[in-house]
């Protein structure tokens, strides 16, 4: 919605603080804007959050991808994509690239299932 | 960590050879560096005190041979912006604008990939434009590890951790040492309309990737400044968005001097942009004292002319000058023509260097009046605007309900609005429904992850679990050539491979070999008509796609100055070349020495009906760097003077050389004056005791010879050339 500049009525409240008050104010305000934000990022995921964790897993971002295709059509980021391919890692008692490109392709999805539930 | 030999000045950078080992190649440093300052410095005949270490190579400002070829170097960073979409051009480009002073090179890409939800490995899919791909930033970062040892002084590395996959960005980036990145969530929602849930959480990964190697961040804010439609009214709202990401930033484990805020003065004259613009700096200054001020240059209202743009680009140098500037950004004056010109990307951090380095110390005998009316009141009055603003936003529920509502980027100066601020819904924009909530049991096995992550009991450093992350063993890194079988760098470097085996000449601009000539018109009528006309002359010139990039009205009747460019489809080989050896030139000292010893004196006249002054003054008087500046005695007879004269004068006043100048070659006339000089000097037996020079435009030392001379010099030549000659002839004569 316009509106006009309220500007010299809507600072009557701000008129009289000092300028380290304000200073203080706008910073305890902006952690107020942000607070909410950074606790959304703490609890939530993403494709390319999860694929961030595999490529510092050593794996290339084709081998990332299909992997990450993979767990968002399962229902799985929310258990993190580098979670099921350490736990594939672990329970094939294989390296983590070895495991992961088997996943890539399609592959040994039911320890996944089992370990997880969802469709083979 | 680089296998290659050192770069040599006087070498190209080998592209090819570069390339060699790139899968192995692996980055020697990580993080930014910052300049060395040094307080007070001593250069040449001057003490500076806000520059830093000086360069081991570099090419000094133009004027600076005046100065013993100084070349200070300020005390900020300085950036150029460089994408021609072709890395293996922009490396070069990289080589030129470092030797000019750049320390930061940030690589621009297509705005195309903010939206491809994952890497691209070597391949830009269709995407238009400079792709960031691991291929192309790992060799630049080998090229630059070899420049910055080449200039002595390391060079920060640039890009964009934006878009859909910057959590993805931000870990090749960190694994590759770019040691620095735009990374604002702001930006994504407002400019690239990504959604907002998902900027924001990929952002908090992203940033805390970028912490652990010390990367730079710099915000977003100031494409609200390009965007907005009166920029001077978003200053309490850039205000707000460098708060929300400095804020966001901290809380996600990001030091504070890593957080460099984008700000750019946000006007530009005919506006009285200084009275505007610097109670914005001082209230950005105040507020924001911990973190990095990254000065921009004002983009918004530039135009097509590069004068202007320079002009307002150094005003706002004047603010950084007179205010603070970590990093002194520089765009390049001719952005306003959407083509990326690297020699005015030069231009452009010459402005900054000259400026700042002009500036040097200006704020020990200048500094801001922060008691002035205005000045107080208009700082105080953008913070408490700017205040208003959080608070507004806090009532409406927070940053995603008031982006929802068109807070950001309205044209009015909050608390005023216009309603016409940017909309962006929190279930709408790219990849809108595709974050998840972390289950009970989320785990990320590796190092630097931000949020809750629920890792095995007794597990001391989360990349232990796998055997270690990228970010702990560069061994881990992986590398993937470039996909594409057509456009990639092998492809496009064998097209101008027969250019380089011969060392063939084309001009450049953008890509090598790609021809591209500016040239620059005054045509005596109105605008519109010189457009056109333009155009048919570009033809005429054997240019390919001309086009008109700036044309501005001298008069609306009497004329236009135009600025077109075009393809030039010729190529030079240099073997055919026939370059005359450079002259050498004598020291001052040495000619003033000999001058003094000998009481050196010329006769110098402009010949025949000619009346042509100008050449001649140069060459002899003090003002303009002529013989009398090192003591010659000259005796100037005038224009259209007898051969006769000239040499009667050179008996009477006993000089050692005649100096005859002409312009006029009609008819051969230059020709016959010489001849003329010539033989007459003989005829009276004064011959072996004078040297006779000649000059003019179409005089060469060769033809002067021919015609009786003992020396002819040309256009170009300086009164430097004309003493070291005769100080050199009459030294070997032995007289």
């Amino acid at each position: 919605m316009a509106r006009e500049d309220t500007y010299q009525t809507e600072r009557a409240h701000l008129a009289d603080l000092s300028e380290a008050e304000l200073e203080a104010r706008f910073w305890q305000l902006s952690q107020q804007i942000v607070d909410p934000l950074v606790a959304l990022a703490r609890t939530h995921t993403s494709p390319s959050i999860e694929r961030s964790v595999l490529m510092r897993m050593g794996l290339d971002s084709r081998t990332c991808m299909a992997v990450v295709a993979e767990c968002e059509k399962r229902g799985l980021l929310g258990h993190g994509a580098g979670h099921v391919v350490w736990h594939c890692a672990h329970t094939w008692r294989c390296a983590v690239p070895e495991a992961a490109l088997k996943l890539a392709a399609g592959e040994g999805w039911d320890t996944v299932t089992a370990r997880w539930g969802g469709a083979a | 960590m680089s296998s290659l030999p050192p770069l040599q000045p006087n070498e190209k950078l080998d592209v090819a050879k570069l390339l060699e080992g790139i899968a192995d190649y692996r980055p020697r440093r990580k993080g930014w560096s910052w300049r060395r300052q040094v307080p007070v410095q001593k250069l040449g005949p001057f003490e500076y005190h806000e520059t830093s270490e000086s360069l081991q190579n570099s090419v000094p400002l133009p004027a600076a041979h005046y100065f013993g070829d100084i070349d200070p170097q300020p005390d900020c960073v300085v950036t150029t912006e460089i994408a021609s979409g072709r890395f293996e051009d922009d490396i070069r480009r990289m080589r030129m604008a470092a030797w000019h002073g750049a320390d930061h090179i940030m690589v621009i890409r297509t705005a195309g990939q903010s939206h491809m939800d994952g890497l691209l490995e070597g391949t830009p899919e269709g995407v238009g434009g400079i792709a960031v791909t691991r291929k192309q930033v790992r060799a630049t970062r080998k090229a630059l590890d070899l420049i910055e040892d080449e200039v002595g002084r390391p060079i920060n590395f640039h890009s964009y951790v934006s878009g859909v996959a910057g959590p993805e960005m931000a870990v090749m980036f960190a694994e590759e040492g770019v040691n620095g990145a735009h990374q604002d969530p702001q930006y994504n929602v407002l400019y690239r309309n990504i959604n907002m849930y998902r900027s924001f959480v990929d952002a908090a990964v992203a940033k805390k990737i970028m912490a652990s190697v010390r990367m730079a961040q710099i915000d977003g804010a100031h494409n609200a400044n390009a965007t907005a439609i009166e920029a001077w009214k978003v200053m309490p709202e850039l205000l707000v968005q460098h708060a929300i990401n400095c804020a966001y930033s901290v809380a996600v484990g990001m030091p504070k001097e890593d957080i460099c805020l984008s700000t750019v003065p946000p006007d530009a004259p005919p506006a009285p942009c200084m009275r505007m613009d610097l109670p914005y700096a001082i209230a950005l200054r105040d507020l924001f004292g911990e973190y990095k001020m990254r000065a921009q240059e004002n983009t918004r209202y530039m135009e097509s002319c590069g004068r202007e743009a320079t002009v307002s680009h150094v005003l706002n140098l004047l603010i950084s000058r007179l205010t603070s500037a970590d990093i002194q950004s520089t765009i390049t004056p001719d952005e306003g023509r959407n083509v990326p010109w690297h020699y005015n990307n030069v231009h452009a951090v010459n402005t900054a260097r000259q400026a700042l380095v002009g500036m040097d110390g200006l704020r020990e005998m200048v500094t801001v009046d922060r008691t002035s009316p205005e000045l107080a009141q208009r700082v105080r009055e953008l913070k408490e605007r700017a205040l208003l603003f959080l608070e507004a936003m806090i009532t409406q529920g927070g940053y995603f309900a008031a982006v929802e509502d068109a807070y950001f980027v309205d044209s009015g100066e909050y608390p005023e609005t216009h309603d016409d601020g940017i909309v962006r819904y929190a279930d709408g924009g790219v990849a809108a429904g595709s974050i998840v909530e972390r289950a009970a049991d989320y785990m990320a096995p590796v190092c630097h992850h931000f949020g809750d992550n629920h890792l095995p009991e007794g597990t001391a450093k989360a990349c232990d679990l796998v055997g270690g992350c990228t970010l702990c063993d560069a061994d881990k890194v992986p590398f993937i050539d470039e996909l594409d079988p057509e456009d990639n760098v092998d492809t496009r470097l064998a097209q101008t491979a027969d250019l380089r085996a011969h060392g063939l000449i084309k001009p450049e601009v953008q890509w090598a070999a790609d021809g591209v000539v500016v040239v620059t018109l005054f045509l005596p009528v109105a605008e519109r008509v010189a457009e056109f006309a333009a155009l048919e002359l570009g033809k005429a010139m054997n240019l390919r796609d001309p086009e008109v990039i700036h044309k501005q009205v001298m008069h609306p009747a009497e004329g236009t100055l135009i600025e077109m460019k075009g393809r030039l489809d010729a190529a030079v080989d240099p073997s055919t070349l026939v370059i005359p050896p450079r002259p050498t030139v004598l020291t001052d000292a040495a000619i003033r020495a000999f001058v003094a010893e000998r009481g050196l004196k010329v006769v110098a006249a402009t010949v025949g009906e000619d009346e042509h002054s100008v050449g001649m003054r140069e060459i002899i008087d003090i003002k303009h760097g002529g013989l009398e500046k090192w003591g010659f005695r000259c005796e100037y007879l005038g224009t259209s003077v007898p051969i006769e004269k000239v040499l009667d004068a050179a008996v009477e006043h006993a000089a050692q050389a005649v100096l005859i100048s002409t312009i006029i070659s009609h008819g051969d006339v230059h020709r016959a004056n010489m001849e003329k000089l010539a033989d007459l000097a003989v005829e009276k037996g004064v011959r072996d005791k004078l040297l006779l020079i000649s000059g003019g435009t179409q005089v060469t030392d060769e033809l002067a010879k021919s015609w009786g001379m003992d020396a002819g010099f040309g256009r170009g030549a300086k009164g430097i050339d004309v003493a070291s000659f005769i100080v050199k002839a009459l030294r070997e004569r032995g007289t």
